[in-house]
């Protein structure tokens, strides 16, 4: 969601939000750990992340979202480190949502999962609910045998002393009696006594995902629940004038057609009839005045909105006027379209209200909001409101939204049929419901100087606020300036360190809702600021490597990254006729990640045959879903550097599904290598910042192949 | 009423018509390993076999596989996750979020019913019909060699 410098930003004012939940990010959670240790049906609950039964299984009560990531597997692994727990005894399960419980500190004490922060932020929390369960049962163990704790050892879910054992199960109930001790008299192991930490660890998610069981918000059924589909608005800011459902109640199966803020909802007792209900719905809109609105219009207005001062976002020196000094001059301008996010899953949201309740069952990434919001519309306490977390079929940001759309509009329909509900989205609806990552247009002045380094750098952004206008807006817009706009522009390394540089923004507002996408503002200044240092090598008529060593020379874990990819990669050895190397570099989320692109051209079309991946995200937890996760990204970059766009025409979407609003399939794949620099750093993000690279070192290698340079995504050659 | 051989099993189910065979599995007979990713036969999470082949059940009306066709679902390619298709996918850790999974496994087992030991183009032309938004492609192709092993 942001890099340290927004994160911390949002950090510091998300604490307004949440009513002074904020505690001392010290031990997050210690309120939890305070607690008497829950004691039922001879289960040990030594805090709100574990329980361990008589019969040995150790259940992790994950209070994140799993959606692809690998969380399931990694914070359990934090637990089982510390706990010396049975690998094979463990499972997994989504926590209830709970702020007091599974709150973040850092997120204003809100349940949330995103910003590539679940590891880093969780590190210290999973590893103590671990310890502090397995310090609670070597007392037990203590007791039973009669020897000091300190004679005793754990190993894989027993407790030995001499010749003496007994394994966690049967420790369990005994444990359980026990005061919870504080967390200030727990030890972590020292990292050179890890086991679990570092090693490259199989998901546990697998054989419930590979036989059909794993149970997603789309999956869940039970007696008396109705289906329904929404009739949204076809144009941006449309409202409904009038409706008539007639026709829709004449197909068998639809049981109601209620209004709701968002549109006209059908209720019927299976998809197939709600949807046939929908078409034969009849809606008369007020289109209201975005009626005429384009992507081409958009555009003309940012690049208008670019000529003129905006809102400064970082500045120092003169860099206008060391412009007009500097000996060469690059004046380029750079944009990319609104996108989708498209997760496989369509979103959906079950919903059933009763006497003082109302309870939830859906892929979400924000439980926190998604109970405030239900509270509001259901006039319900938000403890009142139970969310029952499935599985999510993928998120990349759209799943944790600011208003928690998809969730209120559920509440919104079973609260007006009066009827149990899931709302489902067809691709068309997830297409075109109206969440995207903004256009964005950049203007760049760059000046090099006497010895081809940059001596000033003018940069304006156009594209909209992500945050103005929400909840977040206090938190995380200053000064006029959302950080998630400029991030990794008025951050970067390239940019920071000179002494004439002057980066403004402009945030117009179109009507148009914008959102998060995976990697968020790096998903456009990645792509502008790794392309245009390319650029600006070109100009220096310097090897693009060569050029970032020079201009990252202060810069270590860049450096090291780099470095480590193009040695992968070969960078500089001969290659197939018709091949290309590109490469890119960037930081985001607290990790830095290289990348080298091998490109040739089929005609127009731009192949991908093998890109190379450096990452250095500090600590790394688990490698294997590290490099699962690299490959994650790429693919994501690559749909974004080939494919993916969507346009505005008379103020609605054109695209609706995947054959308009294309994504990476499966031939166009090409060989991803994964290289992870070891580090004892903290850890960092790892599900979002393999993304920024891709698309300019695939744009990068076009240019070295084409001699064409592309500075739109999705990149089109030009039948030169 | 329609009767539907699934996974083995004759059923009679009552149902629309022109409800697609994803919807009959899903909402009737309550087989919710078939997935809806976009309707339109464009990105294989609804992919069932119908006597071997794989199909696009978000487009096939039930009526028409309603004549002794044998339906097999994710849930009826094996009860425990032993098919070589499932094992080689766990061995390879291929999943992310999971949903275009079954899909996945679908038309991977089939490909391998019809040509034991595929190569690449013949991966291309039997997957690429399936969307993975997570990029599982990599391991996926693995996956599929490494089932053409097991067997």
């Amino acid at each position: 969601m942001n890099s340290p410098v927004s994160r911390r930003g949002f950090l510091k004012g998300s604490a307004l939000l949440s009513g002074g939940l904020m505690v001392a990010f010290v031990v997050p959670g210690a309120n939890r750990f305070a607690r008497a240790a829950e004691h039922q049906n001879k289960t040990f609950a030594p805090n709100a992340f574990l329980r361990i039964a008589a019969d040995n299984s150790v259940t992790v009560l994950l209070g994140h979202s799993e959606m692809g990531q690998g969380i399931w597997t990694g914070l359990t692994m934090l637990i089982a480190e510390e706990l010396d727990a049975d690998w094979s005894k463990i499972r997994v399960e989504h926590s209830p949502a709970s702020a007091a419980d599974y709150g973040l500190p850092a997120f204003g004490g809100m349940q949330i999962t995103g910003g590539s922060t679940s590891t880093w932020m969780e590190f210290d929390r999973y590893r103590l609910a671990g310890a502090t369960a397995r310090q609670m049962l070597v007392e037990a163990a203590a007791k039973r045998f009669e020897v000091a704790p300190s004679a005793i050892r754990t190993e894989s879910g027993v407790v030995i002393a001499g010749d003496k054992r007994a394994t966690y199960g049967e420790l369990a109930d005994a444990a359980g009696q026990l005061p919870v001790p504080d967390p200030k008299t727990i030890t972590f192991k020292e990292t050179k006594d890890w086991k679990v930490i570092g090693k490259p660890t199989k998901r546990l998610d697998t054989p419930e995902k590979i036989t059909g069981r794993a149970r997603f918000g789309m999956d869940v059924q039970f007696e008396g629940l109705m289906t329904a589909m929404v009739a949204r608005a076809p144009v941006f800011g449309a409202t409904v004038k009038s409706f008539e459902g007639a026709a829709a109640l004449a197909i068998p199966g639809v049981h109601k057609v209620v209004q709701v803020p968002s549109g006209v909802a059908v209720v019927a007792e299976h998809f197939w009839a709600a949807k046939l209900g929908r078409d034969a719905l009849k809606v008369d809109w007020d289109l209201g005045p975005l009626a005429d609105m384009s992507s081409e219009k958009l555009l003309e207005s940012f690049r208008k909105l670019a000529a003129t001062p905006g809102t400064s976002a970082t500045q120092a020196g003169d860099a206008k006027a060391n412009f007009g000094k500097a000996a060469k001059k690059i004046e380029v301008e750079y944009s990319v379209p609104y996108l989708a996010h498209a997760p496989m899953e369509p979103l959906n949201c079950t919903v059933k209200i009763s006497a003082g309740k109302c309870e939830i069952w859906t892929g979400t990434q924000f439980q926190t909001l998604d109970q405030m919001v239900a509270s509001k519309i259901t006039g319900l306490k938000p403890e009142q409101v139970a969310i029952h977390t499935e599985f999510l079929g993928g998120g990349f940001g759209r799943r944790a939204n600011p208003t928690s759309d998809f969730v209120a509009e559920a509440v919104q329909v079973a609260k007006a049929a009066g009827l149990p509900v899931k709302t489902v989205w067809a691709r068309e609806d997830d297409i075109r419901g109206g969440y995207y990552r903004s256009m964005y247009l950049h203007k760049a002045q760059v000046g090099l100087g006497a010895d081809d380094l940059p001596m000033s750098w003018q940069h304006v952004l156009v594209g909209q606020s992500i945050m103005a206008g929400t909840m977040l807006e206090a938190a995380m817009v200053k000064n006029g300036i959302d950080a998630t706009s400029v991030e990794g522009v008025a951050d970067s390394p390239y940019i920071k360190d000179l002494p004439h540089h002057q980066v403004d923004l402009h945030s117009p507002q179109t009507g148009i809702n914008v959102l998060w996408l995976r990697s968020v503002g790096h998903t456009h200044t990645g792509f502008v600021m790794e392309s245009l240092i390319d650029e600006l090598a070109t100009a220096a008529g310097k090897d693009p490597v060569e050029y970032r060593r020079t201009l990252l020379k202060a810069h270590p874990r860049h450096l090291g990254v780099l470095n480590l990819a193009v040695e992968k990669a070969n960078w500089g050895a001969p290659l197939p006729d018709g091949h290309a190397l590109g490469v890119a570099v960037h930081e985001s989320f607290g990790s830095y990640v290289a990348q080298v692109a091998e490109v040739s051209q089929d005609n127009l079309a731009i192949r991908v045959h093998r890109v190379v991946c450096a990452v250095d995200c500090g600590i790394a937890v688990n490698p294997q879903s590290i490099a699962a996760q690299m490959e994650s990204c790429i693919t994501f970059g690559l749909g974004m550097a080939l494919h993916s766009k969507l346009t505005v025409r008379d103020g609605g979407v054109v695209q609706s599904n995947y054959h308009d609003y294309q994504v990476l399939r499966l031939n166009e794949m090409p060989v991803v290598e994964v290289h992870i620099v070891p580090s004892s750093e903290k850890p960092g993000g790892i599900g979002e910042p393999g993304v920024p690279p891709t698309a300019p070192a695939v744009a990068n290698a076009v240019f070295a192949l084409t001699g064409q340079r592309l500075r739109e995504l999705p990149l089109q050659l030009s039948g030169v | 009423m329609l009767t539907l051989n699934i996974n083995g099993k004759d059923q009679e189910l009552d149902v629309p018509a022109d409800m697609p065979l994803l919807w009959v599995l899903r909402d009737v007979a309550h087989l919710t390993g078939t997935k809806f990713g976009c309707g339109m036969a464009q990105c294989g999470a609804c992919t069932v076999h119908v006597d071997g082949a794989p199909l696009r059940s978000c487009i096939t009306p039930a009526t028409a596989v309603a004549h002794g066709q044998k339906i097999l679902t994710i849930e009826g390619l094996s009860t425990d996750g032993s098919h070589p298709v499932q094992q080689a996918w766990a061995e390879l850790d291929v999943v992310q979020c999971g949903y275009c999974q079954s899909g996945q496994i679908m038309s991977a087992a089939a490909l391998l019913a019809k040509i034991p030991k595929p190569t690449d183009s013949d991966i291309d032309q039997a997957l690429s019909g399936n969307i993975c938004r997570c990029g599982t492609y990599p391991r996926i192709r693995a996956a599929v060699k490494r089932a053409a092993e097991i067997g």
